[in-house]
């Protein structure tokens, strides 16, 4: 967001012009500050294609050399930088990108990331086939369901509520990062645990009454409620 | 085209190798060429079960090992001539088979059969996962029995990650084959049912199995079931299975034993 403009008063015909540039500011440590630059390179390699570029180093105090090879390690990255600002001109040789002055602060317009950068993390995990004894199924990110039978000595964990379209018969964790609103459902409980939160029953535990039928676990304080579906 | 099948189950003891002699048999007597392999290195039982265990020479484990070629190692059936096996070694144990050495040695076998039948050992270890490491196709075999079921239905979840199909994205055709069903049993709510079986597997049907005196017979002659008594009742369900392997559709049934049922009536006459 520097506005660059060039002298002009001279005798050869010039004209002035501003464009509008992004502004890097590293930070230290510098090492740090450039795995932030590849990891936004590697959501969006195309990001600093053909864009001005600004280094402003005002925030940090460089010498000549750490500055040749910030100049140098951004290079590699296919970061052209046009200018450098916020140094004093003793830091900088003539190899360098030229020192500039009286930038101005501007909105960047960021019409290039019409696309958001990162698609938002699926917040619910779907599985089309059963799971298998001896499988563990981790989602803590939110909801799994699974279209099919959790076998017996399987166990499936999530982070938010268990839906089960087969026969439950291993173990069902739900809402383990401490969600306690997360439930269990399934279409016919024979579980060898439930757990929500933390708090479980085993297969001792659930009523007999509830075994073959659909059935949901939820939690009423510390209390686990098991009761059966319509 | 040749089909690898590997005849596996998790737990030890539910007929695995009769089922592997029994079905080799089968296709071999409906004229397909057939090899089976012994994978269980170090408790080898096929050469017994197939009567050739005085023929062994050499074995799986030299083979791959580069010791001796295939030729030498295949021992042909004296009363099939369309069956072969590739004996495992007893003298060693599991960890001297490879990766490299098995698919060196399936990718040959490959070019001579239509059938590789894999009598994979029990549990989920080193042996178990090389026998289903390159197949197409897997029969599970299961006992009417919570324990053999589940130890199925872990099987299954290996067959569909661990195989270098379900690596590639594509699916190994699994078959349950129920052994040991004793229909009286059943019907007294003693054993799990059939649909009990399939419900919890989610997996097709090959074939049901009779529990019948006739298999134990047959192993303790060294003649596959199929081959040694091919109008007993065990032996006409496995040559449904493997008709239904070869693709024919069968209808499913559950073979009674003719002679036992003449035998109790006539029996119970005299009692």
């Amino acid at each position: 967001m520097a506005a660059i403009a060039k002298p002009t008063h001279q005798l050869v015909r010039m004209r002035g012009r501003s464009y509008v540039a992004f502004v890097f500011c590293p930070v230290v440590p510098i090492a740090g500050w450039l795995e932030e630059i590849d990891a936004t390179l590697a959501r969006s390699p195309g990001f600093f294609v053909g864009k001005p570029v600004v280094l402003d180093l005002s925030a940090v105090d460089l010498s000549q050399a750490a500055i040749a090879h910030l100049v140098t390690s951004l290079e590699q990255r296919n970061i052209r930088i046009l200018g450098i600002e916020g140094v004093d001109e003793s830091h900088l040789t003539a190899g360098m990108p030229p020192l500039l002055t009286g930038g101005r602060h501007c909105v960047l317009t960021h019409n290039e990331t019409k696309k958001p950068e990162a698609k938002p993390k699926p917040m619910s995990l779907l599985l089309e086939s059963p799971v298998r004894s001896g499988q563990s199924v981790v989602f803590t990110e939110g909801d799994v369901t699974v279209l099919g039978s959790v076998g017996s000595g399987a166990e499936i964990v999530a982070g938010g509520s268990i839906h089960i379209y087969g026969t439950l018969r291993g173990r069902a964790m739900a809402g383990v990062n401490g969600n306690s609103a997360a439930r269990i459902y399934c279409q016919k409980i024979e579980a060898e645990l439930l757990a929500i939160d933390g708090y479980y029953q085993t297969a001792e535990e659930i009523d007999v009454t509830l075994r073959n039928r659909p059935a949901q676990a939820w939690l009423e304080g510390e209390t686990m409620k098991i009761t059966p579906l319509n | 085209m040749a089909k690898v099948l590997v005849v596996t189950s998790g737990k030890g003891g539910v007929g695995k190798t009769t089922s592997t002699a029994a079905l080799g048999a089968a296709l071999a007597q409906l004229g397909e060429k057939v090899v089976v392999i012994d994978f269980d290195v170090g408790l080898r039982n096929l050469d017994l079960v197939l009567g050739a265990e005085r023929r062994v020479v050499f074995d799986l484990i030299n083979v791959v090992q580069g010791v001796a070629k295939l030729p030498q190692a295949l021992i042909r059936d004296k009363r099939l001539e369309n069956l072969w096996l590739l004996p495992a070694s007893q003298t060693r144990d599991k960890d001297s088979l490879t990766d490299e050495g098995v698919r060196g040695v399936i990718t040959e076998l490959r070019t001579k059969f239509d059938w590789i039948l894999c009598d994979s050992p029990a549990g989920i270890e080193r042996g178990a996962m090389l026998a289903m490491r390159y197949a197409d196709e897997a029969v599970i075999v299961t006992n009417p029995e919570v324990s053999s079921v589940r130890d199925s239905d872990r099987i299954i979840g290996m067959l569909d990650s661990k195989t270098v199909k379900a690596e590639k994205g594509e699916r190994v055709e699994k078959h349950v084959l129920i052994t040991r069903y004793d229909s009286g049993r059943a019907a007294r709510g003693e054993m799990l049912s059939i649909d009990d079986i399939l419900e919890i597997l989610a997996t097709p049907l090959l074939g049901i199995i009779p529990e019948s005196q006739d298999v134990l017979r047959a192993s303790n002659v060294g003649s596959p079931v199929t081959l040694n008594n091919a109008t007993s009742a065990p032996a006409r369900a496995y040559f449904d299975a493997a008709r239904r392997l070869m693709g024919d559709t069968v209808t499913m049934m559950i073979p009674v034993e003719r002679n036992g049922l003449m035998n109790r009536l006539l029996g119970r006459r005299a009692a």
